[in-house]
Parts: C-alpha cells; sequence; structure tokens
C-alpha cells in the first residue's frame, strides 16, 4: 500500500498510526465516502504488520463511524458528509489536549495557556495580513 | 478445520541445569506467533519439542493436530522448519538443493520459487560456500517457503540480518498470511519484529510461560504513568501496579494491567498524573521480566 508509513520512531501503537493515515485518507478525500477499503488481511499483507493490529484499527474506525464493514462485503468509508469535518474536529481536540498536556508539564495556570493561545492567534494574523 | 495449529498443554522437560515446566500456548491458524524472552529463556527447547526434535517428560504436545513426537512422520509433510544450526551443503548450489527438496515435497512451488529468488536477490547457481551470513539465512528460508508449508516454525528467523534482509524476510512472512489456513510460530529477540507481525505474543522466562496472549490486548494492557507528588504524599500499592520509581517528587508507575481507576486511585491521594503512555514491546519486555523474577525470587 503505496504512502503508509508505519514509524518505529512514532511512540503510538501501530494500530493507531494506521487508523491516522486512513484518516487522512479519508479526510482529503483520496478514500471517498462510499468506496471500499482494502480488506484487513490485504492491509495486512501489504503493510507488513499482524492482521489482529488492522484488525483492532477498523474495529476503533467503524466505532468511530469513519467506515463500516459488512460481513461477507468488507469494509466501506461510511457514507456520511460531515465526516471530513469530524474528523477534523478530532484533530482539533487533539492538538488542545497536548497543549493541555505540556502546559501543565511546565506548570501553565489554564489563563496563562488561554493567555498563550490568544498570543499565538495574533502571530499568525499579523504573518498572514503582512 | 483443526482448532489450533498449535497446542501445547502441561509440557515438561528437565535438564540437570535447567527445566521447562507447565508449557501451556495455542496457536489459532491464520494466525502469527512471536515466542520472546531471554538468552537461555527456553525458546529453543519448546520449539524443538514442536518439531518432535526433543521429545518432552511429560504433557500433551499436538502439532496441525497430530500428536507429537508420536505422529511426526505424519506432522512434518506441512510443516516448514527453519533453525540457525541447519547446514546446507557448502559445496553444492542452492539449486542443488532446490532440486533436492522439490524431489521430496509434491507441493513444490517453481513459480514461487522464482518469485522468492527475485526478491531475495539470490541466484540458484551459486554454491552455498559463495554465500554472505544474510543469503544463508535467505536460502534457507526460500527452501521452506516454497513447499507451501501449512505451518511455518521458524528459530531466531532475523538474527544477525541487516535491516533490508530483515524487512525482506517480515514481508515474505506476513505475505503468507493472505492465506487464513496458514500459521507461522517465530522466536525472536528483537522485540520490534515481533510487535510488528505477530498476532499472539507468548513471553517465556526461565522455563515458564509468563505471558501467551493476543497482542493487541497484551500491549494495550501496560501504560507508564508519570506522577507528580507533592511532599508528605505517600503513594500507595494499587493492584495492577507493578513497580514504582520516585526520585524527588517524580514517580514513575508501571501497569501490566491498566485501567483508568487507577490515575483516579493515584489523584485521590494527592499525587498528580501528568501523563499516562502506551509502551513498546521491548519497554515491556524488560519490565515484564525484571518483575517475574522479583516474584520468582522474593
Amino acid at each position: 500500500m503505496d504512502g503508509f508509513v508505519i514509524s518505529q520512531t512514532d511512540k503510538r501503537p501501530i494500530y493507531l498510526q494506521i487508523m491516522e493515515q486512513i484518516k487522512r485518507r479519508v479526510a482529503v478525500g483520496d478514500w471517498a465516502e462510499g468506496q471500499s477499503i482494502p480488506s484487513i488481511r490485504q492491509l495486512a499483507v501489504d503493510l507488513s504488520v499482524s492482521v489482529i493490529t488492522v484488525k483492532r484499527a477498523y474495529l476503533e474506525l467503524e466505532r468511530e463511524g469513519v467506515i463500516v464493514t459488512q460481513q461477507g462485503k468488507g469494509s466501506r468509508v461510511a457514507p456520511n458528509p460531515g465526516l471530513g469535518l469530524r474528523l477534523q474536529e478530532q484533530e482539533l481536540k487533539k492538538h488542545l489536549e497536548q497543549a493541555i498536556r505540556l502546559s501543565a508539564v511546565l506548570g501553565l495556570q489554564p489563563e496563562e495557556l488561554e493567555g498563550r493561545l490568544r498570543e499565538a492567534s495574533e502571530n499568525i494574523a499579523a504573518k498572514e495580513s503582512s | 478445520m483443526m482448532d489450533h495449529a498449535i497446542k501445547l498443554d502441561g509440557v515438561r522437560k528437565k535438564y540437570r541445569f535447567f527445566s521447562l515446566d507447565n508449557i501451556c500456548l495455542e496457536l489459532p491458524p491464520g494466525q502469527i506467533m512471536g515466542l520472546i524472552g531471554p538468552n537461555g529463556a527456553g525458546k529453543s527447547t519448546t520449539i524443538r519439542i514442536l518439531m518432535g526434535l526433543v521429545h518432552q517428560d511429560g504433557g500433551d504436545v499436538q502439532v496441525l493436530g497430530h500428536r507429537m513426537p508420536q505422529e511426526q512422520v505424519a506432522a512434518k509433510w506441512d510443516i516448514g522448519f527453519a533453525s540457525d544450526d541447519m547446514r546446507l551443503y557448502e559445496a553444492m548450489t542452492l539449486e542443488w538443493h532446490m532440486n533436492l527438496i522439490r524431489s521430496i515435497y509434491p507441493k513444490w512451488d517453481a513459480a514461487y520459487v522464482q518469485l522468492l529468488l527475485k526478491r531475495f536477490g539470490l541466484r540458484a547457481d551459486q554454491r552455498i560456500k559463495e554465500f554472505s551470513h544474510g543469503q544463508r539465512v535467505k536460502a534457507t528460508l526460500l527452501l521452506v517457503l516454497a513447499r507451501r508449508p501449512r505451518l511455518l516454525i521458524l528459530d531466531e528467523p532475523t538474527t544477525g540480518l541487516d535491516p533490508v534482509a530483515r524487512h525482506e524476510i517480515l514481508r515474505e512472512l506476513t505475505g503468507v498470511m493472505a492465506d487464513e489456513g496458514r500459521s507461522i510460530l517465530f522466536s525472536s529477540h528483537n522485540t520490534q519484529d515481533v510487535e510488528q507481525i505477530s498476532d499472539q505474543i507468548t513471553f517465556i522466562d526461565r522455563g515458564r510461560i509468563i505471558d501467551s496472549m493476543d497482542k493487541e490486548v497484551y500491549l494495550d494492557r501496560w501504560r507508564r504513568l508519570r506522577l507528580e507528588v507533592p511532599a508528605g504524599i505517600e503513594l500507595p500499592a494499587l493492584p495492577g501496579i507493578i513497580n514504582v520509581r520516585q526520585q524527588g517528587r517524580l514517580a514513575i508507575a508501571t501497569a501490566n494491567v491498566f485501567a483508568p481507576d487507577l490515575a483516579n486511585a493515584y489523584e485521590n491521594t494527592g499525587a498528580r498524573v501528568q501523563s499516562i503512555e502506551t509502551m513498546t514491546l521491548e519497554e515491556i519486555f524488560v519490565a515484564n521480566v525484571e518483575h517475574s523474577r522479583e516474584e520468582v525470587d522474593a
């Protein structure tokens, strides 16, 4: 499978890496709504990873509503127009949580984090208007 | 359809300075099992018992539905076995070896052989003595794969290989799994290989099985919690936590049966959970061996 990268420097479990890369394909529209996607066994062979790992990734993606699996018919990208947006929502949530964790490590109070966020958005706005 | 490609129940084997004790494991068809453990843990002995090369003192061994060692002749038609101490004939070419194996095994797949020669970068007309270590390992594996056995048993198939050869072999092994009736059991020191391609993980240390289960379930049970412990607060002993290391106000707790409740339990004592991290199999391996030895030695 071209474009999939399972990285050993990425500290996340392999199933999460697979999930994220499938979501990205869906978010940019490379894997369109309703399109069939590789079977679990096929993707495992293509990525040289265990079947059980791809199975886990597919189960979680199904739970999140990104794909649907029909017994005997394989898996498809879920038919849902709001999907791309929802994926981006999730991405935002993840980044915010990461920012909160980092600020906790630095000992920042929530108010200080809010201040930093405003500062960052002002910086971006300044750059884009210049 | 058999229930298990491999089934060991209560297997024992006693040597003068080492013994295997109550080995139980099951490998369903269509799956890959990685056998990991330190040097001298009992991995090779277990594999030799599976192949009927060593006879167990007690316990039940079934491979592809055949009882071992009694029915090893029947079982071996469908088992491909490779280990480091298997020697090819130095003076002969790879092709000579291929012809020999083909004359014995009717399922020999000539088209697959051509593909494997290309993927492994091997020349059939080359003598074994001119092969590098990596080429020998790949040649041995080619001779086993080309028979298309239902079960592959491989002792350290990636040891001593460069990264390219390792990837070639891992790709070929996972490729075998396109056919869901086939199974693989392999031993390895390389936790990355095991983490990447195994469906089942079996941990052996000092002749005992520490854990044997679904890899995803297994990896998911382990977590590292980073804690900030205010002065005067003592961290409680919690079930599922196998190790706590504290230096000053920072502590790291290792959970082998993680549940979100654990984080709450720490928070309730006044400690603060800074982060909860997943662990690689390498990290789990070291933590698990240390923990099980502490338990046994205690």
